[in-house]
């Protein structure tokens, strides 16, 4: 069903949240997200041409850089772009099958791949280019949170995170409970002013980005103290810089 | 937007059929059509080939045609669904419409005409409706998108009855119709263009990032090297430089030609007439190709803010 689940007060809404300032850009949580999803609950993420030019595939998470600000005011930016588990997802709404869906007892946002018609609306009606069309199987794919993952009881509990998360080196990755105002991850986007992408579409993403720290002021360069008479040791040195002291 | 032909021409030909259709089960019943069977049945088999040609052509353009029933089941969220819906719903009448004309009954004729003209209208409303409906293409929210389906379907459709009208000497009502879709049409069609030409991007890339707190954001690094199914799809801008030119030959060929032939048409009468008929609703429908086109190639979706502005 694509109608959206009523919100239930307190209900989870699983999700991640991304430190742009420590991204470092390394493309470990896009490689890891394709090894594990590849063979996951949307599997399999194809390829086409991968030994060719013009190789391209399907991923779930794309690694960008940009700059932002001018000068020594200008930063550079790593920004990792996936699936945001949006709380009005329109990609949902949008489904003619019911293949796309919103779970309502986590929020995560799935497509059914054994219903899925190909049709490629969802995709056109996401703003954030969460979705891609697996050509090969006719069928619409898109991050899943690992969802094989986080409830994975076969796996060691600390490894019940997303790939992503799970791998990135610089721990810009966070996963949990944004619907929980007392989860860590809800505290991060707290303290560290988190934020949404592209509000002004209204799809209220889960997915939150904690922006680049504010960089320290640099301010005047250091003086260079120099030295009082009494510290220069050699007699004529001493008698010379008195004389050109005067 | 990636023009996929098959939704260029389903939504052409569909048009077209479902504004036939219409126009049949609204003028027949007030006359303003040959009244008699095979003029009707012919408008009807051409209507329904029409809107069959087409809903086979959109077919094409899933990854998985084979499971297309599934899609009428969300017409509680979905304008797509909801047009599917409305399109199998126009088949009950428009069929039944078929032996009611055969067998000459007239009463449930009429009234199975105004009820397949009902469905016409409101499947090309869903049409509308799946564009209008999608937030991040602007140039698809626009006020006047689904006016313009309508309009257009409800001009291409009266320039087909007055073609065949045409052909039995009585064709007048539906040329004056054609006549005036096809100039609301073109008046439509250049407030729309001045309209998306004129308004603001929806969001920038800066609120995509929400980087803009920083600066002026610019793109650095791509994040893959070949295109992906995003930039195809999403980023299609091949000939966009000659949009300008395609509008042209758009309000040229598929309006002001066949308002023109058929003022022409209107006087002459016989066989004159039925050619520059015939010639009209060939030039509505290639033109409604060039404009349907230009639709999807002028579109612009927001996830190209997080890619180069090459790619935009």
């Amino acid at each position: 069903m694509t109608s959206l689940p009523d919100p239930a007060p307190g209900a989870k809404k699983l999700g991640l949240v991304i430190d742009l300032d420590t991204c470092v850009g390394c493309h470990a949580c896009a490689v890891n997200c394709k090894e594990w999803n590849t063979s996951g609950h949307l599997a399999p993420l194809p390829d086409f041409n991968p030994y060719a030019a013009g190789a391209e595939g399907v991923w779930f998470n794309r690694v960008h850089a940009y700059e932002a600000g001018e000068g020594e005011a200008g930063r550079t930016v790593h920004f990792p772009r996936s699936c945001l588990h949006c709380e009005q997802p329109a990609c949902v709404t949008v489904c003619p099958t019911g293949a796309s869906y919103k779970r309502a007892e986590d929020g995560i946002v799935l497509v059914n791949p054994e219903t899925c018609i190909g049709c490629g609306l969802c995709a056109w009606a996401c703003p954030y280019g969460a979705r891609e069309l697996d050509e090969d199987a006719g069928v619409m794919k898109k991050c899943t949170l690992c969802i094989d993952r986080i409830y994975n009881e076969t796996i060691p509990e600390a490894q019940r995170q997303p790939a992503c998360v799970l791998t990135c080196p610089a721990r810009a990755r966070h996963f949990g409970d944004l619907g929980d105002p007392e989860s860590a991850v809800s505290r991060l986007v707290r303290e560290r002013g988190g934020y949404d992408l592209m509000p002004e579409m209204g799809y209220r993403p889960v997915n939150k980005y904690l922006p680049p720290r504010r960089r320290a002021v640099a301010g005047a360069p250091p003086q260079e103290a120099a030295p009082r008479a009494e510290e220069i040791a050699n007699p004529l040195l001493r008698w010379v810089d008195r004389v050109l002291s005067r | 937007m990636r023009p996929a032909p098959s939704i260029v021409v389903f939504t052409t030909l569909s048009g077209a059929g479902y504004g036939l259709l219409f126009w049949l089960g609204l003028l027949r019943p007030l006359g303003l059509v040959p009244g008699d069977a095979p003029f009707a049945v012919a408008a009807l088999l051409l209507a329904l080939a029409l809107v069959t040609a087409g809903l086979l052509s959109s077919l094409a353009h899933l990854g998985h045609p084979g499971r297309a029933w599934r899609a009428l089941s969300q017409w509680r969220s979905s304008w797509l669904s909801r047009e599917g819906v409305a399109a199998v719903a126009t088949y009950v009448p428009a069929g039944l419409l078929l032996p009611a004309l055969l067998l000459g009954w007239q009463g449930a004729a009429a009234a199975l005409g105004l009820l397949a003209a009902a469905g016409a209208a409101a499947t090309v409303y869903c049409t509308g409706m799946i564009y209008a409906s999608l937030k991040p293409v602007r140039e698809w929210r626009h006020p006047l998108v689904v006016p313009g389906y309508l309009l257009l379907a409800a001009f291409s459709g009266a320039a087909l009855l007055a073609m065949l009208g045409a052909f039995r000497g009585d064709g007048a009502a539906p040329m004056a119709l054609a006549i005036l879709a096809g100039a609301a049409g073109f008046a439509l069609k250049r407030a729309y263009w001045r309209g998306i030409d004129a308004a603001p991007p929806v969001a920038t890339p800066e609120s995509a990032t929400g980087l803009g707190v920083i600066g002026t954001v610019r793109t650095l690094d791509p994040p893959h090297t070949e295109t992906n199914y995003l930039l195809r799809e999403m980023g299609f801008r091949i000939a966009r430089r000659h949009a300008a030119r395609l509008r042209r030959v758009a309000l040229a060929a598929g309006f002001a030609a066949p308002i023109a032939l058929l003022l022409l048409a209107l006087p002459a009468g016989g066989a004159a007439a039925a050619a520059l008929a015939t010639l009209a609703a060939a030039l509505a429908l290639l033109g409604l190709l060039v404009e349907r086109w230009l639709m999807f190639a002028e579109a612009t979706h927001t996830v190209t803010l997080y890619y180069p502005p090459s790619a935009r």
